[in-house]
């Protein structure tokens, strides 16, 4: 983004919008990974899911609480999560995928803390403080989670024919949702203009070459790219996202307007 | 003894809780390898910011005194006060000792 | 609450030592001098089976105790509410973790344990059995549950037992929060809408019972306190803690304008001390043989989760035995 030529001032509806996309990408993924939380594969896992699901959760609640500030409309944090529509979501499709088995989340995991390594890194020299200021802090978090996820790809991939085989369909089946990491959507494109955040073209390079080491060391085979791509971010998504509101949001629609 | 064989070794953990103090064992956890036994002391063990470097190692590993023998061991020292200071009197007015 | 199943098992074992007087002798001693037995001592075979059944049964119910908060994970009504939850819940998994290790200790696998708790064969805390419809019902448990657990964990920080007490310690330390947290939803609810309030009424009325069964039976039908209280495993009777609690919980309880459902319950001048109604152990009994309301789903979800996971902890071994392999190829 620092090779953008003409920094142009960053509005308040952009920078709003911005602060959604990245908060809501982390939302998703701590809710997902809140439902493993008591039925994780060993109990060192349970504390593990926990872990990377509370600075996922801590990330979205300083971007939406930002959000919300931008706006100046009086909408909190919890405005945002629990009294927005499915069609005003704007996470990346990747993370409301389902949860399916430990191999799939792995998978989901690995492939998301590749790209946010690159782009916290980026986003780091944000034109603007707070989005810098977060990036610094989810920077730390998001290198342990990859520690964490790319170890499993490797002991899964690298393990038994079962396990071989389960994280192999796990890449296979979510590789389709890797496309919209760079692909250009509203929302990204006009804050790299803005030097707001990176363009988003620009964090493939570092991802492919990262989870391409990795898919080596763990015996797996990078899917072919496809052509369909879900979009998130254009608020196209996947039919797991309204379910997975329905649950999130229940408490807030049956009962609004209420403090808990 | 599949069974057995079927576990997570257990490693015993050790955590420095701030530069300028010794490792302490605070317990155990179960891991297959260095690697992961590092994670998952981290995730169990340093939740509060209790530490700042951790140390595991495997429990088969540790060699340790056996209890039958701690009078042999230990008890032949109990009498030696001599290598304690308060076993010399000096006299008050004498400073700096 | 944790010592509840002890008290019915055990008697065995109890007079298997006569060989060992001096050792036995030299080891209650110790014991009464407060000083501390450690894993590699000499230790009586009752007092190391006791321990393992009680540490074991600790355990087992922080990670069955993982479900019926965890059931609102993804509900949590406000996004702080869901961050304080998820960090309860797995502390409740890292407590059980640091008690498997205590357990450990004495000469039995984790793995072991969590078979006998997968195979039924294993005790844990009766108030798991319990549901929670509700979202009240996650404040009702951090505040009366919790407090429960507490009031029975403190003393144990003092157990005779290193590794049991030294958990005991780290748990009660960080368990500090979890009451709070309930108390503070609790009375989010009571002082909140009529229909919140209703909530928080409702889930008093289905964990006050429960919470006061936690303590176990009365002193009068528990076989073993004696003994336990001899090798220092435990430090009060049922009844005392029980008494305890009520005394500290019931004006907590008229903080929040709601009613304990105890119709009998008053205080008494004379004692200093809450006097409640008959408590009704028939329930009691049922639900620790096994037929309370989710005794069964809570050991299917445990199940599910070790069945499910299998393939991933072989899978994490075969890797680490290849690797170990190839090091030695290399070397």
């Amino acid at each position: 983004m620092s090779a953008s030529p003409a920094i142009v001032a960053a509005s308040a509806q952009l920078r709003f919008r911005y602060a959604l996309y990245l908060g809501d990408t982390s939302l998703i993924l701590a809710q997902r990974l809140g439902e493993w939380v008591g039925h994780a594969p060993a109990l060192e896992e349970d504390l593990a899911l926990a872990n990377t699901a509370l600075d996922l959760l801590g990330q979205a609640r300083h971007l939406l609480s930002y959000a919300g500030e931008i706006e100046g409309k009086g909408r909190s944090e919890d405005d945002l999560a629990f009294l927005r529509d499915p069609s005003d979501f704007i996470n990346l499709a990747l993370v409301e995928q389902p949860n399916v088995d430990f191999g799939h989340t792995i998978v989901r995991q690995f492939l998301i803390d590749a790209w946010q390594l690159e782009l916290f890194e980026c986003l780091q020299g944000s034109s603007d403080p707070r989005f810098a200021e977060l990036a610094a802090k989810a920077l730390k978090e998001t290198r342990y989670h990859y520690r964490f996820s790319s170890g499993w790809m490797v002991r899964l991939g690298d393990g038994t024919e079962e396990s071989h085989q389960r994280v192999q369909d796990g890449l296979n089946a979510l590789w389709k949702f890797t496309g919209e990491l760079f692909a250009p959507g509203a929302v990204d494109e006009q804050a790299a203009a803005a030097g707001l955040g990176p363009d988003p073209a620009s964090l493939r390079a570092a991802w492919t070459a990262n989870v391409e080491q990795v898919l080596t060391e763990a015996t797996l085979k990078k899917p072919a790219d496809v052509s369909y791509r879900w979009f998130g971010k254009r608020h196209q998504h996947t039919e797991h996202l309204s379910h997975l509101l329905a649950e999130m949001q229940i408490m807030q629609r049956t009962y609004p307007g209420v403090q808990w | 003894m599949s069974e057995q064989r079927k576990q997570w070794p257990l490693y015993e953990v050790f955590i420095r809780a701030r530069s300028g103090l010794e490792h302490k064992h605070v317990g155990s956890i179960h891991a297959v390898d260095a690697r992961q036994a590092v994670e998952h002391a981290r995730d169990l063990y340093t939740r509060r910011q209790e530490g700042v470097s951790i140390w595991v190692v495997r429990s088969s590993d540790i060699v340790a005194s056996d209890p039958g023998d701690a009078e042999a061991l230990f008890e032949p020292a109990k009498d030696k006060i001599y290598r304690h200071p308060t076993f010399y009197s000096i006299p008050d007015e004498v400073k700096n000792l | 609450m944790y010592t509840q199943g002890l008290d019915s098992l055990g008697a065995d074992c109890l007079h298997q030592a006569t060989d060992a007087v001096t050792l036995e002798q030299r080891f209650q001693s110790k014991v009464d001098a407060d000083d501390r037995i450690e894993p590699k001592d000499w230790m009586p075979d009752a007092y190391r089976q006791t321990l393992i059944r009680q540490i074991s049964q600790h355990a087992h119910s922080e990670i069955v105790g993982m479900l019926p908060e965890g059931n609102w994970i993804t509900r949590a009504p406000s996004l702080r509410r869901k961050a304080v939850l998820i960090a309860k819940v797995q502390d409740e998994g890292g407590h059980g973790m640091y008690l498997y290790s205590a357990a450990e200790t004495l000469g039995i696998s984790r793995d072991e344990l969590l078979e006998q708790l997968l195979a039924g064969t294993a005790k844990y805390s009766s108030i798991f059995n319990y549901p929670t419809p509700t979202w009240a019902d996650v404040g009702a448990i951090g505040w009366l549950v919790d407090g429960a657990a507490i009031m029975n964990q403190i003393p144990i920080c003092r157990c005779s037992y290193g590794p049991y007490a030294r958990a005991m310690v780290r748990i009660c330390k960080e368990e500090s929060f979890h009451q709070r947290q309930g108390f503070e939803i609790m009375m989010t609810l009571a002082r909140g809408t009529p229909e919140q309030h209703r909530m928080a009424q409702d889930a008093l009325n289905r964990w006050w019972w429960p919470s006061i069964m936690m303590f176990g039976p009365n002193d009068a039908t528990s076989k073993h306190t004696a003994q336990s209280m001899r090798w220092k495993i435990k430090r009060f009777s049922n009844d005392e803690l029980r008494q305890k609690f009520i005394d500290i919980t019931v004006p907590q309880a008229e903080f929040l304008g709601l009613t304990v459902p105890d119709p009998d319950m008053r205080w008494d001048e004379a004692t200093q001390h809450y006097v409640h109604g008959p408590i009704d152990w028939k329930e009691f009994e049922e639900v620790l043989k096994g037929n309370g309301p989710c005794n069964r789903e809570r050991l299917e979800t445990r199940r599910r989760a070790h069945d499910e996971g299998r393939w991933v902890r072989e899978a994490a071994l075969a890797y680490a035995e290849k690797q170990r392999a190839r090091e030695t190829q290399a070397a």
